[in-house]
């Protein structure tokens, strides 16, 4: 592990493997009776937020307290960034109050970056602009693999009985496990998607088969560099995919008109019913959240058994307990840059 | 705690313990647990990984054995109520894994490969801490070699085993290291 987590890419296959394994051995805690491990006692971790965000904001915040951290939440709003502070001089501060770990969220992309090179803690980024959500990208795949590698492929394991004393945990079987031979596809708003961005990358060095079914106009202009196949027609991807991702579609972030109205995405690119329909039987249906339900996702899939909206939001705390654990649990400053 | 990060590196050294020691020695731990514990009612194994797990379960066999009685059997891991966290880099995760029932009022004999500092039995007894009230809590390992740390002391053990503190002591089993041995090193440093 490196000392930050900016990107997907700086995570080897063998990085992304260890934080899905402590994930799996973290999940466990949400069915004790005490749901708090002393591991980050006296280490404090900043939430700092630019954007908007609830559940990345809220479940980084779960994380590090379940973890005993100390948590300070900084929004951009009501604080001296509405003064015309730059955010340099914000990192500084929050450096000379002793921050061990900086969560960032920012609209600009690179921001975490930026921030990385002037601040002696680790480094978060929980989504900079259009470029990285490396967390997400995380939560995803530990999601995928639980309910789909290993050897469950097919089952449609309940979620609900995990941690069921003396039964088996969901995940035993996937410890160590990649993603690999599973196809992803990743549907609509790539061109504003830092959660598409992440995952293209980080499924990949998992192994799985990654497309994107999305319309010209919403793909990037560098996507043929992406380790990932581009398809224009959804409907030729469905039968082949063990995993649809749908992406909201960032109408805030859409400067132009990117497509002729929202009912021709939805009839293209939406998935409803009959569209889950024609998937495989154990085939999964994620999304990032927030939803714009009728857009990309229609309000029966979103709630069907297939849809693990849910579960992703339960297992992003875990996923993030892990990565702070990782991050900062061991030796404040490794010798080397790899610590594993 | 004190289990070999390489055990290939033990092979070099002298054997203490070979397969039948190490087999009556737990015929007769799981006697004493049965004995101290009137019977084994109410009674828990929780093995602290890695090697502890393996023992814990070959434990409770053998009680099953002997009497009949089905020992719940699991694993406990300290990882991150270690003291030593911040000495090294961050550590993978062993599992915890709780038998029905949990540990609420019952007789938890936790189980060990090597004590020696007693800092993982003190970790142990914290993660024990945030499951539960156990009735009591006691400690069976294969090998006390000394150099306690802490006020510590095991109720079961079966080699007591004079060591130097640059010694090392490595203790192989066939679940984990295809083997059943417990060797002693002079290189290495502590542990």
């Amino acid at each position: 592990m490196k000392r930050h987590l900016i990107s997907a890419a700086d995570l080897s296959r063998g990085d992304a493997v260890l934080i899905l394994d402590t994930a799996e051995e973290l999940a466990s805690l949400a069915d004790r009776p005490i749901k708090k491990l002393p591991t980050l006692r006296g280490r404090t971790v900043v939430n700092l937020f630019y954007e908007d965000s609830t559940r990345t904001r809220i479940s980084f915040e779960a994380a590090a307290k379940r973890l005993s951290a100390d948590v300070i939440n900084f929004s951009a709003k009501g604080s001296s960034v509405a003064k015309g502070e730059s955010l340099k001089d914000t990192a500084l501060t929050l450096e000379a109050m002793g921050a061990d770990a900086v969560i960032i969220r920012h609209g600009a992309s690179g921001a975490a970056h930026r921030l990385a090179g002037w601040v002696q803690g680790s480094v978060l980024n929980a989504g900079d602009g259009t470029h990285e959500h490396p967390t997400q990208a995380l939560l995803d795949a530990f999601t995928i693999r639980r309910r789909l590698a290993g050897g469950v492929r097919g089952g449609g394991e309940p979620p609900r009985d995990r941690g069921v004393p003396g039964g088996r945990p969901p995940g035993l079987a996937s410890r160590g496990a990649g993603l690999d031979g599973l196809r992803v596809t990743i549907v609509g708003d790539v061109l504003h998607s830092r959660v598409a961005r992440s995952n293209v990358l980080l499924l990949s060095t998992l192994g799985a088969e990654v497309t994107l079914a999305a319309p010209p106009t919403l793909l990037p202009l560098a996507v043929g560099s992406w380790p990932c196949a581009v398809s224009y027609d959804l409907d030729s991807e469905l039968s082949k995919s063990d995993v649809v991702m749908m992406l909201r579609v960032q109408q805030e972030r859409m400067t132009a008109a990117y497509f002729p109205s929202v009912r021709e995405y939805s009839r293209r690119y939406g998935l409803d019913a009959a569209r889950m329909a024609r998937l495989p039987g154990h085939a999964i249906v994620m999304h990032p959240g927030p939803m714009n339900r009728g857009v990309e996702i229609a309000a029966e899939v979103a709630d069907s058994v297939r849809s693990t909206i849910v579960e992703q939001v339960a297992n992003g705390v875990t996923t993030r307990m892990a990565v702070l654990y990782l991050l900062l649990g061991g030796t404040e400053f490794p010798a080397t840059g790899v610590a594993l | 705690m004190c289990a070999a990060r390489n055990p290939v590196a033990g092979r070099d050294g002298l054997a203490v313990l070979d397969s039948e020691e190490i087999r009556r020695a737990l015929t007769r731990i799981a006697h004493e647990i049965l004995e101290r514990t009137h019977g084994g009612d109410g009674v828990i194994l929780l093995g602290i990984p890695t090697r502890g797990v393996p023992l814990a379960r070959r434990l409770a066999a053998r009680i099953g054995e002997f009497e009949g009685l089905d020992v719940p059997c699991g694993s406990l891991d300290v990882t991150m109520h270690r003291d030593d966290l911040r000495l090294h880099p961050a550590r993978a995760l062993g599992r915890t894994e709780l038998p029905p029932g949990g540990v609420d009022g019952r007789t938890v004999v936790l189980v060990d490969d090597v004590l020696y500092s007693g800092r993982t039995v003190r970790a142990a007894l914290d993660a024990l801490n945030d499951l539960g009230r156990p009735r009591a809590v006691q400690l069976a390992v294969l090998v006390d070699r000394g150099h306690r740390e802490l006020p510590i002391r095991a109720d079961y053990v079966g080699k007591n085993l004079p060591t130097s503190q640059r010694e090392v002591v490595h203790v192989l089993l066939t679940e984990v290291d295809a083997q059943d041995s417990v060797m002693i090193s002079g290189e290495g440093g502590k542990r």
